[in-house]
């Protein structure tokens, strides 16, 4: 009979407590895998979401609220980009694919995001391998719209259904009176895609206010370009050139469904950001370092600012749960210590008896070891399996509330050290009943008190 | 395995602070192979010879030969050894483990030895103290004299070279008890084991040939007259 199972008769014995004592220790275990896949989730997804793109370009500012409004849609923009200047970059050597989006409203319906696109959107991975799958098609025609899949479950749109914007954000309350067709339905893609509704850049410059007047159009290109501001009267003349040439377009309203589009000057379109792809990623670190120096614009690598909040902040709080989770399990680790000492106190007897029998010191305190063990790494078993069951069960609402793709199959590097973390554990709270067991007097107890 | 005992001397600490001497005992010895009865009355430190003996309690002073090694100079992990492999004891009380079958409180007796435990031989010998179809009993399922007898098989099991049993057959009814007495010794004499049985009744001493009283080697047992006219000894 090897000292383990000695041990767990002993356990048996008191199936209760001990039953209470691994439940204890599972919970805390539970609840410390559950933080790592989470975080480990969460972590992943906002780094593999911009992992498609090389470049995020956009006004000069912040380049976390810059990739947090153009990639995850959760900040408003900082401002916008002349689409004169997304043309430059198209043409410039090192750039693969240029693709420029035009952020700011939101769907009247759940004030979901409305990003202005070209089709090309869609033909760069999402994530890492990860192409985009439609229900439906991809945008072609300028009112045509794309939804992603949380939008069509949430507002119950499907290919036909029709929508409207709120001008800039929905606290404007100005609904714009143009409507799209929804042509497509995105598959889930655990990313900020799944919320948004992909609109064709024609047709978000065709809305009424999204093209800027002349004059204000001109300025804020000559500024961008820092170029000095004209003189009123060469303003004037440039002014009306363009009106002679694209003017009174704006004098009638659009029929409801009416496919009748007018060209849009380059002057009056504006980006809110270029999501670009680079030939080579040396291109991409050399236009990021050129970007710092020039212009009003900025280019950022869109995975850095991620990182470093998630560092900064996620990380610590990471840190901080892992630290609190990391207390329960050390708090169950002394409630073993607790059952295992108490319960000495009923077992000098059988100490003594199997002392008597010819068991070492030694003995005993492996058999104390082992049962501190057996508890330990029961209990911590049966936490992993928890944990991993906790996440399989949430899964579903955390993916219906935010969107990010979880699965409780997701095994962290970290949660092998659990177990030997446990075992280091469970040695140090068996070590003092283990101690006092090794010393217990055989002749003074052997007889029934 | 002959045992020998030679100048022992153990006492206890007494309630009021003092000493208590328990054992002074000049000079007791068995042969190999010899069966003794050993009677004495309550107290006057059967159950502490036995232990001193078994290497369970080292005396004061004076030496424990066992087949004639000295047990009382060795480190008390190797005499731990030397009881588990050589020394069977079954004690007054029983000594079982609550938590453990009949059978896997014989195999525990032999779990602490060098030799691997043989559960045939378990299952052998409890069935020779009619408890084959008790195997999976646990001792609180077992009646008192069961239980005593799961104690005899658990002290043979071990297949010892030297048999101490403190009063083996006093919780056993009568056609039980004789099947337990003869069940020791017939086991001690196939294998040239030396038994040393502790006792207070007659009818159990005069199994044995030879039969001594504590109080007649031991100078700190109080000194009481004999009777054999009774069917208890004292």
């Amino acid at each position: 009979m090897s000292i383990f199972q000695i041990a767990w008769k002993s356990i048996r014995q008191r199936s209760v407590a001990s039953f209470l004592t691994g439940l204890s220790v599972a919970l805390g275990v539970m609840l410390m895998v559950a933080v790592m896949i989470l975080y480990s989730i969460i972590a992943s997804t906002f780094q593999q979401t911009s992992i498609g793109y090389d470049l995020v370009v956009g006004p000069k500012g912040s380049p976390l609220q810059l990739v947090l409004s153009s990639i995850y849609r959760v900040s408003p923009p900082i401002e916008n980009l002349p689409f004169r200047f997304y043309k430059d970059l198209q043409k410039d050597p090192r750039v693969d694919k240029a693709i420029p989006i035009a952020l700011g409203d939101t769907t009247e319906e759940g004030s979901f995001p409305i990003v202005g696109t070209v089709p090309e959107y869609f033909s760069i991975p999402f994530s890492h391998n990860r192409e985009f799958a439609v229900r439906g098609t991809f945008l072609r025609k300028p009112f045509d719209a794309v939804i992603g899949s949380r939008v069509a479950a949430t507002n119950g749109w499907k290919e036909g259904s029709q929508l409207r914007m709120v001008h800039g954000g929905a606290d404007t309350g100005h609904v714009h009176n143009e409507k799209f067709t929804v042509v497509g339905v995105l598959a889930p893609t655990g990313t900020p895609n799944d919320r948004s509704v992909f609109v064709n850049l024609d047709g978000f410059y065709l809305i009424q206010g999204h093209d800027k007047p002349f004059d204000e159009a001109i300025k804020r290109e000559r500024e961008f370009y820092g170029q000095p501001p004209l003189e009123p009267e060469v303003m004037a003349a440039e002014v009306q050139k363009l009106e002679k040439r694209y003017g009174g377009h704006h004098d009638h309203d659009h029929a409801e469904g009416e496919e009748h589009f007018h060209d849009v000057p380059m002057i009056q379109k504006e980006v809110t950001a270029i999501l670009v792809t680079t030939k080579t990623l040396m291109a991409a670190g050399l236009m990021e370092g050129e970007f710092k120096k020039g212009f009003k614009a900025q280019a950022t690598n869109p995975i850095r600012p991620m990182n470093q909040l998630l560092t900064d902040i996620l990380g610590n709080i990471q840190i901080l749960l892992l630290i609190l989770t990391g207390l329960i399990i050390v708090v169950s680790g002394v409630g073993i210590f607790v059952s295992i000492y108490a319960s000495l106190q009923e077992r000098r007897r059988e100490i003594a008896i199997m002392r008597a029998l010819g068991a070492r010191r030694e003995t005993i305190f492996g058999i104390v070891i082992a049962e501190s063990l057996l508890l330990c790494l029961g209990g911590g078993i049966a936490g992993l399996l928890l944990g991993h069951l906790l996440v399989v069960v949430a899964a579903p609402i955390v993916t219906a509330r935010t969107g990010l793709l979880i699965s409780g199959f997701t095994f962290q590097m970290t949660e092998w050290l659990l177990l030997p973390g446990l075992a280091v554990l469970a040695v140090i709270v068996g070590y003092i009943p283990a101690m006092s067991a090794y010393r217990t007097e055989v002749a003074s107890n052997l007889n029934p008190s | 395995m002959s045992l020998e005992l030679k100048q022992i001397v153990k006492t206890y600490a007494d309630p009021e602070g003092g000493l208590q001497t328990i054992l002074n005992v000049p000079e007791f010895s068995l042969g190999q192979g010899e069966q003794v009865a050993l009677v004495g009355t309550s107290g006057s430190g059967k159950t502490t010879l036995l232990n001193v003996a078994a290497g369970i309690t080292l005396p004061d002073s004076g030496t424990v030969m066992v087949g004639g090694i000295e047990i009382t100079k060795m480190l008390e992990a190797v005499r731990d050894r030397f009881r588990s492999e050589r020394i069977g004891y079954v004690f007054q009380t029983f000594n079982l483990l609550p938590a453990f079958t009949a059978l896997e409180n014989v195999l525990l007796g032999m779990s602490f030895s060098s030799q691997p435990a043989n559960k045939h031989l378990a299952i052998e010998l409890l069935g020779r103290v009619g408890l084959g179809d008790r195997l999976h009993y646990r001792p609180g399922q077992l009646s008192v004299g069961q239980q005593q007898r799961v104690s005899v098989a658990r002290a043979l099991a071990k297949t010892p070279r030297l048999l101490l049993a403190d009063e083996p057959t006093a919780n056993v009814d009568g056609p039980n008890q004789a099947a337990v007495l003869r069940l020791m010794q017939e086991s001690c004499r196939e294998n040239n084991v030396t038994l040393l049985l502790v006792t207070h009744t007659a009818e159990v001493a005069k199994q044995f040939t030879r039969v001594e009283r504590l109080s007649d080697f031991n100078l700190a047992a109080p000194q009481v007259a004999s009777s054999h006219t009774t069917g208890a000894m004292v």
